[in-house]
């Protein structure tokens, strides 16, 4: 006997990968927007710090700024998505099956990582073809890492879906939760430097713990010197999925 | 006889607004049961706490002999719900689906074979936004019939639907009924109510107010019978004495009016008719229907 949240599992993660590649505008924004943003400011400021000039001053590292741009943009995609299906009943109806409330918004998230992981192949193709020379970044680990972080966020995705009271509000809201949390996560400039307020805020966001992450990973100091960082990307994906388990709204 | 379904003090509140009031009813097994009222009277969420969907906050329900809180998921799998105004992802396909619904049910029935039987067997592979308000509804009727459920719950199923889509769900579900499935339904439609149900409740700020088949309710409290004619006949008003109260209007050919009540009114006006030979040009009676029932019962029509 299956354990019952397997129960048409991969049937509905397949069937929401269908679906969603047949939405042309949810299909540019996650797989195409990243990676023009990432060629474009790759082209006017660089990639990262070229190892032979560290010197440098370039203002953010661009790799990882399209990488969390994947990230949000996968929980802008999942709330919209949960707002639809909440305001049309999907939900409620799906809902009404033998299916389970964890296969329901499990399947989600499969989807939106597989997304995630497709759009991030993409990106490190056309940085490998565009910008020739920048530090050799270990690809697994920086997926893997682009991968958790995106895990974490989407926690907080599940929280803002909850927040969202219908699905006209539901790019508006996402952006005015998600991009100042990325104006503080630390890839602009310090989080150091914030006042203390806002130092204090910034590492309740999961991209604060996901850049500074992923910037172990770029510059090489890994996985071990920033287990602070992955210890507080799980703290936050735990209490936030908590925390929408709560708060929730299935209609 | 056993009920397949059975509420007892059923009581939910949202808040201060009391949604359903101390609701007690029976189902019983191969019906059509209609849980009839206007637009916010309890109806959903009473068909909602029935099918384990909704907690309620008093009363007992039993679905099948199972609670439907405790034994959720023993009661999904016979049980078939359809929701009001209720939507698929829009670029799902219609055998994608009945194919999803269909692995989540350990006893289903072919696809093809019921699609067939729905009439959408054209359209398969259509995307449930290009579906019809008609299509739609019966693809929701599908997938609520995919595992030959015991009981089936439709929620204002013809809502929104034109008259001819209107009249293809109704033949649908009394084909439901008659292979022997119980049919729980809620309508605002009183036609729709007197065409489909066996029985019906009306249900009215939350509280049931009555409850019976629709022709005992017409005969309970609406009695009254009205049987028109056209004649030329002067002396109709005075033949008529005695059988109701008769009202005159002029025209070209006067056209009378005669109230009376009772099952055998209509029968006597026709033999009085016969008797004294009158001649009659048109002639209609009108019956009182489950319309009347709930002005009466409520003092107000249900479209209010």
């Amino acid at each position: 006997m299956q354990p019952r949240f397997l129960r048409g599992f991969w049937k509905l993660t397949w069937l929401e990968t269908k679906i969603f590649t047949r939405e042309p505008m949810g299909f540019v924004a996650t797989l195409v927007m990243p990676l023009v943003l990432f060629i474009a400011l790759g082209r006017a400021f660089g990639v990262a710090k070229p190892v032979a000039a560290p010197e440098v001053d370039i203002p953010f590292n661009v790799a990882i700024l399209a990488a969390v741009l994947i990230a949000l943009s996968a929980v802008q995609s999942l709330v919209a998505i949960i707002s639809i299906y909440r305001e049309g009943g999907i939900l409620k109806r799906l809902r009404a099956t033998p299916l389970s409330p964890v296969t329901i918004m499990g399947a989600q998230v499969v989807v939106k990582l597989a997304f995630t992981v497709i759009s991030l192949s993409l990106l490190m193709l056309a940085g490998r073809r565009l910008f020739p020379g920048i530090r050799q970044v270990n690809v697994f680990s920086f997926t893997a890492a682009v991968l958790l972080s995106t895990f974490s966020i989407l926690s907080l995705g599940f929280v803002i879906a909850s927040l969202v009271p219908t699905a006209r509000f539901a790019q508006p809201v996402g952006a005015a939760v998600l991009y100042p949390m990325l104006a503080v996560s630390g890839l602009f400039f310090p989080v150091d430097r914030l006042p203390r307020a806002v130092r204090t805020l910034a590492y309740l966001f999961p991209t604060t713990h996901a850049v500074a992450l992923l910037n172990g990973v770029w510059d090489g100091s890994g996985w071990g010197a920033h287990w602070v960082n992955v210890a507080g990307l799980l703290v936050l994906f735990a209490a936030y999925t908590a925390l929408s388990t709560r708060v929730f709204r299935w209609e | 006889m056993i009920p397949v379904i059975a509420v007892s003090n059923l009581g939910k509140r949202y808040g201060r607004t009391v949604a359903v009031d101390n609701v007690s009813l029976e189902v019983f097994e191969g019906e059509i049961f209609g849980l009839i009222g206007p637009n916010g009277a309890g109806k959903t969420t009473t068909m909602e706490c029935v099918e384990g969907n909704r907690v309620p906050d008093k009363g007992t329900i039993s679905v099948l002999g199972l609670d439907p809180r405790r034994d959720a998921n023993a009661l999904r799998q016979r049980i078939g719900v359809q929701h009001q105004e209720a939507h698929l992802q829009k670029r799902i396909k219609v055998w994608e689906a009945v194919d999803l619904w269909r692995s989540l049910y350990t006893r289903v029935v072919d696809a093809d074979a019921l699609l067939t039987r729905l009439g959408l067997e054209s359209k398969r592979d259509s995307w449930f936004m290009n579906l019809s308000g008609g299509q739609k509804q019966r693809l929701f009727i599908a997938l609520a019939l995919i595992h030959e459920p015991e009981v089936v719950f439709l929620d204002e199923l013809t809502t929104g639907l034109d008259p001819q889509a209107r009249r293809a769900i109704w033949g649908l579900v009394t084909g439901i009924r008659d292979r022997g499935t119980t049919v729980f339904l809620t309508t605002h439609l009183m036609e729709e109510a007197e065409r489909l149900c066996d029985r019906v409740a009306i249900i009215e700020h939350g509280r049931l107010i009555e409850m019976g088949t629709p022709d005992d309710l017409v005969q309970k409290h609406c009695p009254e019978r009205t049987v028109v004619f056209t004649s030329d006949d002067a002396n109709v008003t005075e033949r008529m004495q005695g059988l109701g109260t008769v009202e005159r209007v002029e025209g070209s050919s006067a056209t009378y009016t005669i109230r009376g009540a009772g099952d055998d009114f209509v029968t006597d006006v026709i033999n009085v008719i016969a008797r004294e030979g009158i001649r009659v040009r048109g002639f209609r009676t009108e019956i009182p229907t489950l319309e009347d029932v709930f002005l009466k019962l409520t003092g107000h029509g249900i479209r209010d």
